[in-house]
């Protein structure tokens, strides 16, 4: 075997900017780097000293496409660091606003990333204008898909991007429920469509096994994006609190973000809708799991490419949820629940659509922010991501280059990465790599 | 039969949270199929892998410049561009991807000095005219859809592309 270089200086269809190289000596890995390559902005510093209630807002600008992950995440914490119990409605309209953003963004990842690799084109743009190809009914019902979730949070929470009326305690302002028909008739109208891409997810037999951990929220009464304790393979539970302790920092000197172990019985670990689906999937709503029956016996799998089909169930599920909510809810007029300032620390933890999502603010008396913490999903699987490509590259070495480097850009795009989440922060516990 | 000539178009992402990157895949959900008709994405590394940056009629650059290294590219996008939009406030403004320049602690200085040194950090954050010249901008965090709309618009009239050719 000859030795050889594989340099993907840029890998696309994901959010942000990324890399790879992998050296191969003897026909054996002896280098492998998943290097993200987006800037840092030091988020975590600018926010020490700004009063709480512009924090959400400024932290979800962490990212685009999740930012709704960030802003919930964020107040989160900022109302347990100031002892503030929200409403039960609070809780709900959040919850729906939650079913918006994970319908929107695994749709994006699902359809407009994946969706080519399936198909053998490079992509969307290449769909042709046929409505008799398969190709573009799926694109087709991505658009109705996407629309769906953003009008709810558009409606919900004013904007699928940076949603200005969430507030420490609640809303600025209270959706209006004249608007809520055509959101249930639009869920209604693209459940066929949902249904479409979970089977057509499910038949794409990409294949990549490996044992490592898995971990996510887990709430026992639902299936839940926002409230629950952290859980992993070996069955420790984890409350939200006391995540980070559980968590080592790992420096990667060619990465912009770091990596993290959990102090458990595996080298590394996953979050996102895989680890979701593994743990959770007796929680889903009971439409979801009926029509789903057959998609969920893959569950528990050690497939990496199942997260893209554990994607298309969540958008099921959301979906159904989101129906549940908008049939039910009674809309009382409540402002935000206010209190004075208290120093305080508070964590929040939520499952962004790539997994657990972590957030620590520490107040000082005044209200203003003392130091802040971030733990994105990306930089949590970024080990893992290397581990399986290492095993991906050892196992098919005699394969064309071509076919490696785009079976690498799929191998990483399966776990729907977003490197400008990745790069925001600074740490200082170190372990080198 | 002649083709229609397609307006040639870039779209570019550095520091920000490419926010307007997703929110104009979110606009291809009620216009792509208008837009392919009159319109080459030839750069569009969100949703392709085969991207070219030589001929380009406008690139739309979203996100601050933190490097040398970016500030090159920019540079080299802007020689194979005829036109150059801003895209978004860090973009436009800096702000909020320039957060550092503000920072004026010794001891967070002293912390992040480990990164701009590591990697390539230029000294401060810049917006995107601190760098090139720039033709036109779409302001907001993410962009204004109905500017972005005004200026594809104003594009296509310019390069003689109708829609209805």
């Amino acid at each position: 075997m000859h030795n050889r270089q594989i340099t993907i200086d840029n890998i696309t269809k994901i959010e942000g900017s990324a890399g790879l190289k992998v050296t191969v000596e003897e026909g054996v890995v002896t280098d492998l780097k998943f290097i993200i390559k987006d800037y840092r902005r030091f988020y975590t510093e600018a926010v020490k000293g700004k009063p709480l209630i512009a924090v959400p807002s400024f932290l979800s600008r962490i990212c685009g496409t999740c930012s709704v992950a960030h802003l919930f995440a964020a107040l989160e914490a900022l109302e347990k660091s100031q002892e503030i119990k929200v409403t039960e409605q609070t809780k709900l309209l959040r919850r729906l606003s939650y079913d918006g953003l994970i319908i929107r963004d695994h749709a994006l990842h699902l359809y407009f990333f994946v969706l080519p690799d399936i198909l053998g084109i490079d992509s969307i743009l290449d769909i042709p204008d046929d409505p008799g190809n398969i190709g573009y009914t799926l694109l087709h019902d991505s658009f109705d898909i996407k629309k769906a979730g953003t009008e709810i949070t558009n409606v919900i929470i004013g904007a699928a991007i940076h949603a200005p009326l969430p507030t420490i305690g609640g809303f600025l302002k209270l959706p209006d429920p004249s608007l809520f028909p055509q959101l249930i008739s639009k869920l209604e109208a693209i459940r066929p469509q949902v249904l479409r891409g979970i089977k057509t997810f499910s038949q794409w037999p990409q294949s990549l096994m490996r044992n490592s951990d898995y971990l996510c929220l887990r709430n026992d009464r639902q299936f839940d994006f926002l409230e629950g304790q952290i859980i992993n393979s070996s069955g420790k539970r984890v409350p939200e609190e006391k995540f980070h302790d559980f968590l080592k920092s790992v420096v990667i000197p060619y990465s912009q973000a770091e990596g993290y172990v959990f102090s458990d019985s595996h080298e590394d670990y996953l979050v996102g809708a895989l680890a979701r689906i593994n743990f959770n999937k007796d929680l889903l709503h009971p439409q979801t799991k009926m029509d789903c029956q057959t998609y969920l016996q893959t569950f528990p799998s050690n497939n990496i490419y199942h997260n893209n089909l554990a994607q298309a169930i969540e958008i099921l599920q959301c979906v159904d949820d989101a129906l549940d909510i908008l049939k039910t809810i009674r809309i009382n007029q409540e402002g935000p629940v206010r209190k004075s300032f208290q120093a305080g620390i508070g964590v929040g933890v939520v499952e962004a659509p790539r997994g657990i999502l972590y957030h620590k603010a520490v107040v000082g008396e005044k209200g203003l922010i003392e130091d802040y913490d971030v733990i994105v999903p990306t930089a949590q699987n970024q080990i893992n991501i290397e581990s399986d490509l290492k095993k991906y590259f050892n196992e098919n070495l005699d394969k064309d280059e071509q076919t490696l480097r785009l079976d690498a850009e799929k191998i990483i795009r399966a776990y729907d990465p977003c490197m400008s989440c990745a790069t925001n922060f600074l740490k200082i516990d170190w372990i080198r790599k | 039969m002649d083709q229609q000539k397609k307006l040639v178009v870039g779209w570019f992402s550095f520091t920000c949270s490419e926010d307007s990157t997703i929110l104009f895949t979110e606009l291809l959900n009620d216009h792509l199929d208008e837009w392919k008709k009159v319109v080459e994405f030839r750069y569009l590394k969100a949703l392709k892998s085969k991207n070219e940056i030589a001929g380009l009629d406008v690139a739309f650059i979203e996100g601050a410049v933190s490097s040398d290294t970016q500030a090159e590219e920019v540079k080299k996008i802007r020689g194979h561009a005829k036109y150059v939009v801003a895209v978004g406030a860090c973009a436009c403004t800096g702000m909020p991807s320039a957060s550092r320049n503000e920072f004026v602690s010794d001891e967070v200085n002293q912390k992040i000095a480990y990164y701009l040194h590591h990697f390539d950090y230029s000294q401060k954050v810049k917006k995107l005219d601190e760098v090139i010249k720039v033709d036109d901008q779409v302001p907001g965090c993410p962009m204004t859809v109905s500017i972005f709309l005004e200026i594809l618009t104003k594009y296509l009239k310019l390069f003689n592309i109708s829609p209805d050719a």
